[in-house]
């Protein structure tokens, strides 16, 4: 993606969508795993995607940052765009988009290197232009994992504790600035602290991010979330403002699942 | 269901009698050569020319020579091998070229030594005219041990987790950047195994380098790639050949010098190794 291409301050102003999904479907070696999917997200909320299992969250969230391109057999039909610009056009680059909008996995990964180099290694192999290490310490306030980790920069990722790391991996995307931060079960691996520390840190963000996150957990979706989309066998069934979703679904499938998992 | 137990212990017992016994004809062997060679083991030794008399005969052109081999042969197998591995690894896919690849890779593997001192003959003596020449053997070398550096390294590279790759692109990391700076570091123990045994291979083999031509007599030290030579595990081939008792000896003393160049780059390759493990932890 070249930088006309993307321009995130001027489209801001104009469009309230910050990603547009428009038919999207997703077939793994001709299998659909996702269908006909459209929905937009919203900028500076928070949208989540709750479903039952294997019902196509993760497929449809690798496909907005391009991180399905690296399964051979995944085929990407529909429309999204990113600002407004289809970020499967020919002329775009992956790894731009990628700058623009990060990932966080289900299950922490950081890099078998120290803490400073997990946070450090996106901006520098992205030639950030100010100083690594203020930028550093300012993801992980934002991440809020500084106070713990400020005296051992330079110890290993993997001492941290599973939380720790999941919220390393968040300082870690964070230090790439990128408009969108996508989430995939951030909480699955986490006890119930860890989890609302993660859930607290999610709303300090929104103010500068857009958040959109796949999620198990229907309690988490509507405390958190402004927007939930609510998928089924791949198909979406519903998407609506979460309180509505979760309260008073349009759809009888939405309102069973909803409701079975509360009641 | 004791009948079981009793078979497993009898088959334990089994394994370790085998491997003491092993070990057992290791040291007897060691012990030997030791007893023959230790008392021609001295600094004239190692400073003189082959002579036709034993008192005055030493290892000087032979080490040279394999020092000059080995660092050649490192030079051009370890970035060859390393870099055909990331290729098939990372970048290859699934195309038909790489599935040719790797069936050929694990062919060569067990390909008798000899076969690639006749390749090396014609592709690189003659065909390149190269001539028996230092380089000649390095070539011929390297083309013997980079099936081991390939299937090690590659095997290193497949245990590196997806997830760490998925991370560093999903951070913006080019495919490129991604293989540089997190799975070659995460795989570097393993593929440094491959070397050292390919290396250790390139030592010890003798057949291809008699077969290239490589001298047997030598009184002068190779000062460039394109001099002849000769290495160790020939003049030791040469020695051990010769009726004299002294001979024998002499070459059990040259034996014992070439453990010691193998066991000092092996002790390096551990040094190495346990340095980029510790911080990797
Ligand atoms: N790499 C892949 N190759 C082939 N099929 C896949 C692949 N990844 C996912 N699928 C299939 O696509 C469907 C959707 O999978 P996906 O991982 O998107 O579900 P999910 O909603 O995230 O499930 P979960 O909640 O369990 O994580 C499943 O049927 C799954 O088997
Ligand atoms: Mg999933």
């Amino acid at each position: 993606m070249s930088s006309q291409s993307i321009n995130a301050e001027t489209a801001a102003t104009e469009l309230d969508n910050i990603l547009e999904m428009e038919n999207v479907s997703v077939a793994y070696a001709g299998n659909y795993a996702v269908k006909n999917v459209s929905f937009n997200v919203a900028r500076n909320a928070i949208t989540s995607i709750i479903g039952p299992s294997g019902c196509g969250k993760s497929t449809l969230l690798r496909c907005l940052n391009r991180m399905n391109d690296f399964i051979l057999d995944a085929s990407i039909e529909g429309n999204i765009r990113f600002e407004g610009q289809d970020i499967y056009a020919r002329e775009v680059d992956a790894v731009e988009v990628r700058h623009h909008i990060g990932m966080v996995f289900q299950k922490p990964n950081p890099f078998p290197k120290s803490i400073f180099k997990n946070v450090a290694w996106g901006p520098t192999v992205n030639r950030y232009q100010g100083s690594i290490t203020e930028l550093v310490e300012r993801s992980l306030k934002q991440a809020s994992l500084w106070d713990e980790v400020k005296d051992r920069l330079n110890d290993s990722a993997l001492g941290l504790s599973g939380g720790q790391q999941q919220r390393l991996c968040i300082a870690r995307a964070l230090a790439m600035e990128p408009n969108v931060l996508l989430m995939d079960e951030p909480c699955s691996a986490l006890d119930p602290i860890s989890t609302a520390h993660i859930e607290d840190l999610m709303f300090d963000l929104k103010s500068r991010y857009t958040i959109v996150i796949v999620t198990h957990n229907m309690q988490q979706a509507s405390r958190v979330s402004d927007y939930t989309a609510f998928m089924e066998m791949g198909n979406l069934i519903e998407f609506d403002e979460s309180e509505r979703l979760f309260t008073r679904p349009s759809n009888q499938r939405t309102e069973d699942y909803v409701s079975g998992r509360f009641g | 269901m004791r009948r079981r137990h009793a078979k497993a212990r009898v088959f334990a017992k089994f394994c370790g009698l085998v491997t003491w016994l092993g070990t057992a004809l290791l040291l007897v062997l060691l012990w030997q050569i030791f007893s023959d060679g230790l008392r021609w083991l001295d600094i004239d030794f190692l400073r003189s020319f082959p002579s036709r008399f034993p008192e005055r005969a030493g290892i000087l052109s032979a080490l040279a020579g394999t020092l000059w081999l080995i660092s050649l042969v490192a030079i051009i197998s370890i970035p060859v091998g390393v870099a055909t591995a990331i290729y098939i690894e990372e970048f290859g896919g699934k195309g038909k070229l790489v599935k040719i690849i790797d069936i050929n890779i694990s062919n060569l593997a067990g390909v008798p030594s000899i076969v690639y001192g006749i390749i090396g003959l014609t592709l690189f003596v003659r065909g390149l005219q190269l001539e028996r020449s230092l380089i000649s053997g390095a070539l011929t070398m390297s083309l013997l041990i980079l099936p081991v550096i390939i299937i090690a390294s590659r095997e290193a590279i497949r245990t590196v987790p997806d997830s760490i790759r998925h991370a560093a692109i999903a951070l913006g990391g080019t495919q490129w950047q991604t293989v540089w700076s997190h799975v070659l570091p995460a795989s570097f123990p393993g593929i440094l195994t491959g070397v050292i045994l390919g290396l250790s291979r390139a030592i010890g083999e003798t057949a291809p380098l008699i077969m290239i031509g490589a001298l047997t007599y030598v009184a002068f030290v190779p000062e460039g790639p394109m001099d002849s030579f000769t290495a160790l595990p020939i003049q030791i081939f040469n020695w051990v050949s010769r009726p004299q008792e002294e001979f024998h000896e002499l070459a059990a003393a040259a034996i014992i010098v070439l453990l010691v160049v193998l066991l000092s780059m092996n002790s390096f390759a551990i040094f190495i190794r346990h340095k980029m493990e510790k911080k990797l932890q």
